[in-house]
Parts: C-alpha cells; structure tokens; sequence
C-alpha cells in the first residue's frame, strides 16, 4: 500500500491514539466500562492496524516475535502470581488483601489493576501473534485484488 | 437490522462481502447490548467481534479463496435443523421477563448483594470490573488461560515456527501442510 497516502498520514494519527486508548481503557476500567480484555484487543488493534498499512516488516521491527511470545506468557505470570503472592502471606489464593493489609480496599483496588494488567498484556500478545501468524503465511496481495 | 444483515451475510456469495457484513451484524449487537444497559459487554463485542476478527477473517481470507461455491444439494435438513432450534429459542424467550422488568432474576437474584457488597469491601465504581477481577477472580484466570493456550495454539498450526526446526532437517514433505 504505498501510494495510499491518505491511509498512511491517518493511520499515523490514529496509531498514537489507539494506544492511547487502550491504556485509558486498561487503567480506567475500574471506573468506566473496559478492563483488561477491552483493552488488549484495542491495543492490539493499534500493531494490527500499523501492519496492515505499512508492511509486516515495519511492525515487526517495532514488536519483534520474540517479544510477543514472551508477553503472551507474561500476562499468564502476572495475574497468576499475583495469586502465588498472596499465599505466600498467608492470605487466600488471589485475595488482594494481602497488597495493602491495613487498608483492605487499597489492596482491592491495587490488586485489581495488576490482573487487568496480566490480561491485558495477554489479550495483547495473543492478538498480535495471531495476526503475525496469518499475516506472515499469506502472499502480499497487490491493490487491485481486492 | 440485524435480521437484514444476517439475510445478506447468508445469500452474498463474494467471502470478502460477508466478513464486513458480519463486522456490521458485530457492530450492530454491540449497539442492542447497549440498549441493554451491558456497556463492557457492548464494548468487548465492538471491538472483538467487529475489530479483531474482522481482520483475522480477511487474514484467512487471503489464505484461502475469495468466493463460495454453489452449494447443488437443497439445504431442506438444514433448513428444518435451523427452524426447529430457532423456534425452540423463541420458545424459550416466552418465560423471558419483560425489557426492563423490576422482578427479573438479574434485579432480584444475586445482583442487589453485590452492589450491596461493592463498595464496603471493594470500592470500585465499575461493578463490572469489580465482579470480574475480585469476586470471580479465579473465572478471569482461567479465561486469560484460555486466551493463551489459544494463542500457543494457533502459534504451533499456523507461524512457522516447527516448520522452520523441519527445514533445517531438510524434510521435503511439509510444504503447505499445516494451513
């Protein structure tokens, strides 16, 4: 798609703003609608979008392979430790209580962030790879085959 | 409009036609779900049925090809396997409460307890989320697992990464087997 100019500058816009949204989304989850899913597919959505227009090549400088498989399992770690945490002070699997115990609800909130952040980061890394993994296997098409 | 677009998803013979009609039939749910107050539900079906696979169909697409064939045999069983579901479905609405009904079981049952609940102990706004990541904790764990072991998944079938290890190897028969 180069010669798609008007794709190209609105797509540079937009990129930054789709990341900005997703993590709005991420981090205001507790007080709007979104959360973790949300706001992983958005983000995802964000590299899908960049890959599309500009090439796979572009994307996958900006977030290597590698580094996606790796956050796909990090998202898994994070929300799964956060559990694996809490038994280690003697509190029930996953009971946020544990972050702050003086203020339970402190830890509440805290502890609802960091799994929405696990999700997310998974959601993210699960969408990226997909799209890499179709992406990667189909012949460029040329303009007119659409 | 949903009816409409489902109608159009199903006698449009062009693939590339049907997955963007299906991304308006996504939209178009996510919009009935607002109507039923189901904001994050809304949200969620926005931006991955109308968004994410959207682009992964049109990733298959170029894949595989780009129109259906004519289907010869009459579609009759199938025809009397959708109807027979479909009219029990409906049947089923008939105990549904009415839209906005104050007795239905999602005021009365366990709903006024979490709210009720919610900010003493959580404190959160966004009930949903509150629910979601604090009481059904481990459900959300599991769903995450879910998405992951989807990705390792499709990372095995589809990216090349086993097949690369084979080529290495020089196997010559894992050309286009794994698509």
């Amino acid at each position: 798609m180069r010669h798609h100019l008007i794709l190209r500058v609105i797509t540079k816009l937009l990129v930054g703003t789709i990341f900005l949204f997703a993590l709005y989304v991420q981090f205001h989850g507790d007080y709007s609608p979104g959360g973790g899913f949300q706001a992983g597919v958005i983000m995802a959505a964000g590299f899908i979008i960049y890959g599309i227009v500009f090439t796979l090549e572009k994307v996958k400088a900006v977030f290597p392979p590698w580094l996606v498989h790796k956050v796909v399992a990090l998202g898994v770690l994070i929300y799964a430790g956060t559990g694996i945490y809490s038994l280690f002070y003697g509190y029930g699997y996953l009971d946020y209580a544990v972050i702050d115990p003086h203020h339970p609800v402190h830890g509440q909130h805290l502890g609802i962030l960091i799994v929405e952040l696990g999700v997310g980061v998974t959601v993210t890394g699960v969408m990226v790879a997909v799209y890499y993994a179709f992406a990667a296997r189909a012949p460029s098409l040329g303009d007119e085959d659409w | 409009m949903l009816v409409i677009t489902a109608l159009a998803v199903v006698r449009t013979r062009s693939l590339f036609a049907v997955v963007t009609l299906s991304g308006v039939f996504s939209l178009l749910s996510a919009l009935l779900f607002i109507t039923l107050d189901a904001v994050d539900v809304a949200f969620t079906e926005a931006a991955v049925g109308a968004g994410i696979s959207t682009v992964l169909m049109l990733g298959t697409l170029a894949l595989t090809s780009r129109s259906e064939r004519s289907e010869k045999k009459t579609p009759i069983v199938p025809l009397l396997v959708v109807l027979v579901t479909g009219a029990a479905m409906v049947y089923g609405t008939l105990d549904m409460p009415n839209f906005g009904s104050p007795d239905a079981p999602a005021q009365t049952h366990v709903g006024p307890e979490y709210f009720e609940r919610i900010p003493k102990e959580i404190d959160v706004p966004n009930a949903v989320t509150a629910i979601l990541a604090s009481y059904r904790g481990y459900d959300t764990l599991g769903e995450t697992a879910v998405v992951f072991t989807a990705g390792i998944g499709v990372l095995m079938l589809m990216s090349g990464l086993g097949r690369r290890r084979k080529e290495d190897e020089d196997d010559p028969d894992q050309e286009g087997g794994s698509a």
